[in-house]
């Protein structure tokens, strides 16, 4: 975007304030790459009963993301970077915004698939292949909850961009540094941000509602909902009770409550029930919600009936393998068995309940930075306009510090999405059990510790090289190494 | 259009494009083979950068067709991609960590503060070049010598090997494929060097490291070509899909379909004449071009003798049945239509790859042009 208003004004300036923020970026963009590889790669070794199971979906987008989004991002990046004296001016701003569609059209894909984990559409069961197979593409594609998590997680990523922007700019204005670049970075990092954190708000809602309908398990536990209540109120800070208290029904130690907000967040209606994970655990008949054993009978009948047609297929017992085949293709048997096919694979009611500590306290940090991030952007754009961000030296020095909270606050977002809806690999069909590889733990152990230890040091590299570029600031760019 | 087709059809389309995948990521590890030269090629700091700074600009084509092709055997052959992940799980993690190492190192080499010193990353880069090209064709060796793996009746992997998939690099068969694959990544890296770097000293040098690498992977290539004419393949009836061992299978593949093997004649010449023009002409730059479409054409041919004419391309030695073939091992039929909807953009890919690719090598690489670019490794 500076690049843009570059172009377009033709101020060297704006190509100083473009090429820091670059360089900037490569630097990240080769642990971004790091990491990449690596969910490819696991898909395959640690989780290959998954990779089989799902393939047939999960393959599609990343194959799509390999030939649509990596490729437009990895030869313009080189336009990006090397191109400035090679290719003129337009080109190479098509080619920068041309790295920054290959970037989302790359976090599309993988989001698609990772949607459908949380909410398997378009797809059916084929007992001959013991696999789920895609039935429409643009089910898989367009499902809500995919698109409504791309626009989640991209708005996320320029949010923490712009914080970071702002923070390294402020550092600048604090030194008396770099003041021109600081200040038009700060301009535009700061309603670029404001605009992305109010959408990130409304995809946020959008969100709460489809876990509602999709993970209602995962609601619960991200507001520490143990018993199912209409009106439900929203728990804006709390401190949770032990284990046992919780259960019991006495949740929280502290709390501040919003009246009814819960349920008009989660369904638009102030009165609506909205179930706590002991309607879950032990059913509640009144609102029509099945009890983990009872799930759990449901999905083990599922199980048994493939296995059976997988011994009568091999046993040669064709009319019986026909008449089980059938079942998987029979709407009562999918609805009330097949669907809780997951549950087939555990006895205990405990194992289907995430942790609930660990959401809820993630879910809150998340809310609450993201608002905190709106205000923060608000007040900088404030400033700005008012032309008195020099003499503002609180907010100044404390931009810096909001660049790590940025970072939590996403990470917390991606736990809230991850562990709440364990022990789902794909929810309701495949837990985490069933999903990995058979590998003993030795081996899991000593992949775990080199991959632990080999990006501590990457990332000690990583935060080293960038904070000495940042001191290093933009004044030597083009020409001199 | 694509729905009229059958499975099969779409079956072996899609191993078509994962062939030429594989293939084109050979030619592309020239990058590779030029990680492990720097050291013989650059003989000061000067001459490094370059090297370092030619090979930076095309890094990601390789890297990004490495996941491509990942990517794409996953989608259209899953069951593989479940099989021999899950199972020859070290030889996936170590390729995956020279990879993963690489991706830093580039970037991190010459910056101020990056922690751990040039050297390092440069050993880094080293790693890669020597691990990724030999484990890679270690791996594709296994697609005719077969692994120790069973599927049950769930499609669910167990190992039977005893250093899950590290044992593939005992076999000879394998083994020479993989230092085969180092050795042409070399060869692909000197002429490259020939091509894009405007340095009397390194022209020199490469030309002398062309020869030094041409003899031994003429050794190991031929040893694995004329062995894999001779050994027992894995066929599989296509009636009954029982598979069974064949004699002479891979050989028979080439007679059955002389197609593959114009494909594979055409791509050995390739290879040899453009490494004879760079060795005898005095200052020829065009060698990368015969060597690189000559690779491409080989290991194509090789990739289809694996997997057409009924032959499993990913054949288990322990248990015969749970072998792999296009045909159980692939996507659903509708997945694998859609895909290939998306296969219509891989030529419009190319298209501004080639493009890009074009407009940034207008300049060739010297210490003048390396002294007015601001973005260095």
């Amino acid at each position: 975007m500076m690049e843009t208003i570059y172009v377009k004004t033709g101020d060297p300036e704006w190509q100083k304030i473009t090429r820091f923020w670059m360089k900037l970026f490569g630097i990240n963009f080769a642990i971004g790459v790091a990491t990449g590889i690596i969910l490819e790669f696991e898909f395959g070794t640690n989780w290959s009963n998954y990779s089989w199971f799902v393939g047939d979906i999960f393959g599609a987008p990343l194959a799509i993301e390999g030939i649509m989004a990596f490729f437009m991002e990895s030869t313009f990046i080189a336009i990006m970077f090397f191109g400035w004296n090679k290719v003129s001016k337009k080109f190479h701003l098509a080619s920068s915004w041309l790295v920054a569609i290959g970037a989302n059209l790359s976090a599309l894909w993988i989001l698609v698939a990772n949607a459908w984990m949380q909410n398997p559409t378009g797809t059916a069961f084929n007992p001959e292949t013991a696999r789920n197979e895609m039935t429409s593409f643009w089910d898989v594609l367009l499902s809500p909850v995919a698109v409504n998590k791309f626009l989640h997680t991209i708005t996320s990523g320029m949010v923490l961009a712009s914080i970071f922007v702002i923070g390294v700019s402020a550092w600048f204005l604090l030194k008396k540094r770099e003041t021109r670049m600081a200040l038009r970075s700060i301009t535009v990092a700061s309603v670029f941000g404001l605009l992305a954190s109010v959408s990130l708000a409304l995809t946020g809602d959008g969100s709460a509602k489809q876990i509602a309908e999709v993970q209602p398990m995962k609601l619960a536990a991200m507001e520490g909902l143990y018993n199912g209540k209409n009106e439900a109120g929203l728990v804006a800070v709390g401190i949770l009770n032990g284990k046992e208290k919780r259960e019991a029904g006495e949740a929280f130690a502290v709390k501040l409550e919003m009246p009814k907000l819960l349920s008009w967040l989660a369904y638009s209606d102030p009165q609506h029930f909205v179930a706590g994970i002991n309607d879950f655990t032990k059913g509640n008949a009144g609102q029509g919600i099945l009890s983990i054993p009872e799930k759990v009978e449901r999905g083990k009948i599922a199980r048994q009936t493939l296995t059976d047609f997988k011994n009568a297929q091999s046993a040669g017992n064709l009319a019986k393998a026909d008449s089980l085949k059938a079942k998987f293709y029979d709407k009562a048997f999918l609805d009330n068995n097949f669907k809780y096919f997951g549950y087939g694979f555990n006895d205990e009611v405990k194992y289907y309940v995430p942790n609930v500590p660990l959401t809820f306290y993630s879910f809150h940090i998340m809310v609450i930075l993201g608002f905190g991030f709106m205000v923060f952007f608000a007040l900088f754009l404030f400033f700005s306009a008012r032309g008195e961000l020099p003499q503002r030296k609180f907010w100044l020095w404390l931009a810096p510090w909001i660049i790590p909270l940025a970072y939590i606050a996403s990470e917390a977002g991606w736990v809230v999405a991850e562990l709440g809806r364990q022990p789902w690999t794909v929810q309701d069909l495949l837990p985490t059990v069933a999903a990995v590889t058979k590998l003993d733990t030795g081996t899991v152990m000593v992949t775990f510790i080199l991959f632990a230890v080999t990006f501590t040091v990457l990332a000690i590299a990583e935060v080293n090289i960038m904070v000495k570029a940042i001191k290093h600031g933009p004044k030597n760019e083009g020409g001199t190494k | 259009m694509f729905e009229t087709l059958s499975h099969l059809v779409l079956q072996q389309y899609w191993w078509i494009i994962v062939s030429l995948l594989g293939s084109v990521l050979v030619f592309l590890m020239f990058v590779q083979g030029g990680q492990t030269l720097l050291g013989n090629l650059g003989k000061n700091e000067t001459e490094r950068t370059i090297l370092v700074n030619s090979l930076g600009r095309k890094w990601e084509f390789t890297f990004t067709t490495l996941v491509t092709f990942g990517g794409t055997f996953f989608a259209s052959f899953p069951l593989f991609y479940a099989s021999s992940f899950g199972g020859a799980y070290w030889v996936w993690i170590l390729i995956l960590f020279a990879f993963i190492i690489q991706a830093v190192s580039y970037e991190f080499r010459t910056k101020a503060g990056n922690f751990l010193g040039q050297k390092t990353y440069e050993a880094f880069l080293y790693i890669n070049g020597l691990l990724g090209t030999i484990l890679i064709g270690t791996a594709v060796g296994t697609f005719f010598t077969g692994s120790q793996f069973s599927l049950n009746t769930m499609n669910q992997v167990t190992w039977e090997g005893p250093a899950r998939g590290l044992e593939a690099a005992l076999n000879i068969q394998n083994l020479s494929l993989g230092l085969a694959v180092f050795f042409l990544s070399r060869i692909l890296a000197t002429l490259y060097f020939m091509n894009n770097v405007d340095e009397e000293t390194i022209f020199t040098r490469s030309k002398r490291h062309l020869l030094i690498n041409t003899v031994p992977f003429l050794v190991f290539f031929l040893f694995f070509l004329v062995r894999l004419m001779f050994i027992d393949g894995y066929a599989y009836n296509p009636e009954t899909k029982i598979v069974h061992l064949e004699p002479y299978k891979y050989l028979h593949n080439f007679l059955d379909m002389p197609l593959v093997l114009a494909i594979l004649l055409i791509g050995v010449v390739g290879v040899l004449y453009g490494i004879g023009i760079s060795l005898l002409k005095n200052k020829c730059t065009k060698g990368i071009w015969f060597v690189g479409s000559g690779t491409i054409l080989t290991v194509m041919s090789l990739f289809l003798i694996a997997g057409f004419n009924h032959t499993a391309f990913y054949p288990s030695s322990f248990d015969l049945q749970s072998s792999l073939t296009i045909e159980n091992a692939s996507s659903s039929k509708f997945t694998l239509t859609t895909m290939s909807y998306v296969s219509l953009m891989v030529p419009f890919v190319i298209a501004y790859m080639w493009y890009a690719w074009w407009s940034m090598n207008k300049k060739k690489i010297n210490r003048e042009e390396l002294k007015t670019e601001d973005h260095l490794y």
